[in-house]
């Protein structure tokens, strides 16, 4: 089971976890994906709803259909590494609009950042 | 798909006090539907109906293009809000009953379930917490390969881990092209799984949508969405 955010639609969150999988190595190209059923029980979600994050994700090109054998990660290595900038840009944005909300310069930010960048090496 | 629950124009009156009133609602198979309301509001009595158990109404009911009756209990499994079963009963008794009662009926299912919940056979229902109770009596009613069910209350009074592991087996084992409905009040913990929801308030259906639709339209949850509709 997952929390959701549930002012959210779930097959957005759902979306974006697997492109976080994609994006960490968790999934890696050619990897099968868990039927709808056992993603459904993974995520505590409803079956049409991981149905439709996966449409999503085929029509984005991160995952591709196999008729009958199931839904398997791209092989697209460029696919991959923009879904992954995107998630970064995404992360970047959310932060830049924190700190506007809390009154803090861009500088100011980048300072927090460089302080805190040992923790994280 | 296929519509399995048709409501037209129904209503039912205690006496003079109307619990539903003119609900027209359509149902389809392949989703999992939330009927949410607070107390009072008609949802034990619309799911009796359904169940054939009231009669004495207006309007049409047709499951599957039947009224409530005994073909209609054949394809509708009913987990009922209160216990039912008789003090002496033990599991094995009440696998028994509904094994004789329900032609689909998987009693290796049945068995299945109950070894995973760490339920003996052997063990009398009346001695079960009342979140054993509710998981007992959940793994029968979805140990049945029908096409409609509807469950009152299942997760009303039990603990956050039992819930988990509620929405677990219903999620395990429904069928894809039966439908489910639920009904509650407590939305947060239930509201992922919920395909559609319909809101009743006084005996009338507010609210029928999608919940993914829902959330993306109003940047709500359905609960905040329940609280608001539902404001005194």
């Amino acid at each position: 089971m997952k929390d959701f955010n549930n002012t959210i639609p779930i097959y957005i969150q759902v979306m974006d976890d697997i492109k976080r999988k994609i994006a960490l190595g968790v999934y890696l190209p050619n990897d099968r994906v868990e039927s709808v059923r056992e993603l459904a029980i993974f995520y505590g979600a409803n079956p049409n709803t991981i149905q439709r994050a996966l449409s999503e994700l085929e029509r984005e090109g991160l995952l591709r259909a196999e008729r009958t054998i199931g839904r398997f990660i791209c092989d697209n290595s460029e696919l991959i590494a923009s879904c992954k900038k995107k998630l970064a840009e995404d992360a970047v944005t959310n932060f830049l609009q924190e700190l506007t909300s809390i009154g803090l310069s861009l500088e100011e930010g980048i300072e927090l950042i460089k302080e805190r960048k040992g923790n994280y090496e | 798909m296929s519509n399995l629950i048709e409501l037209s124009h129904l209503s039912k009156y205690y006496g003079k006090k109307a619990a539903l009133q003119n609900v027209s609602l359509t149902l389809e198979s392949g989703k999992i539907i939330g009927l949410l309301g607070p107390n009072g509001s008609g949802k034990t009595t619309l799911i009796k109906i359904l169940n054939g158990l009231l009669k004495d109404i207006q309007g049409e009911v047709l499951i599957q293009g039947q009224k409530p009756g005994p073909s209609t209990k054949a394809i509708v499994s009913y987990l009922p809000d209160d216990d039912y079963f008789s003090d002496w009963m033990k599991a094995e008794d009440a696998i028994h009953l509904f094994k004789d009662f329900y032609s689909d009926f998987d009693e290796n299912k049945a068995a299945s379930l109950l070894e995973r919940l760490s339920i003996d056979p052997k063990q009398r229902i009346k001695t079960m917490s009342k979140g054993q109770k509710e998981k007992f009596q959940l793994s029968l009613v979805m140990s049945r390969n029908a096409l409609v069910y509807v469950f009152d209350e299942p997760i009303g009074g039990v603990d956050p881990a039992a819930r988990e592991v509620i929405l677990d087996i219903i999620l395990n084992n429904y069928s894809e092209e039966s439908l489910v409905l639920i009904s509650t009040h407590l939305i947060t913990d239930i509201e992922k799984i919920f395909d559609e929801v319909v809101f009743i308030k006084k005996g009338e259906i507010v609210l029928h949508r999608n919940a993914e639709e829902l959330r993306s339209e109003t940047g709500k949850s359905i609960d905040e969405l329940f609280r608001e509709v539902f404001k005194c």
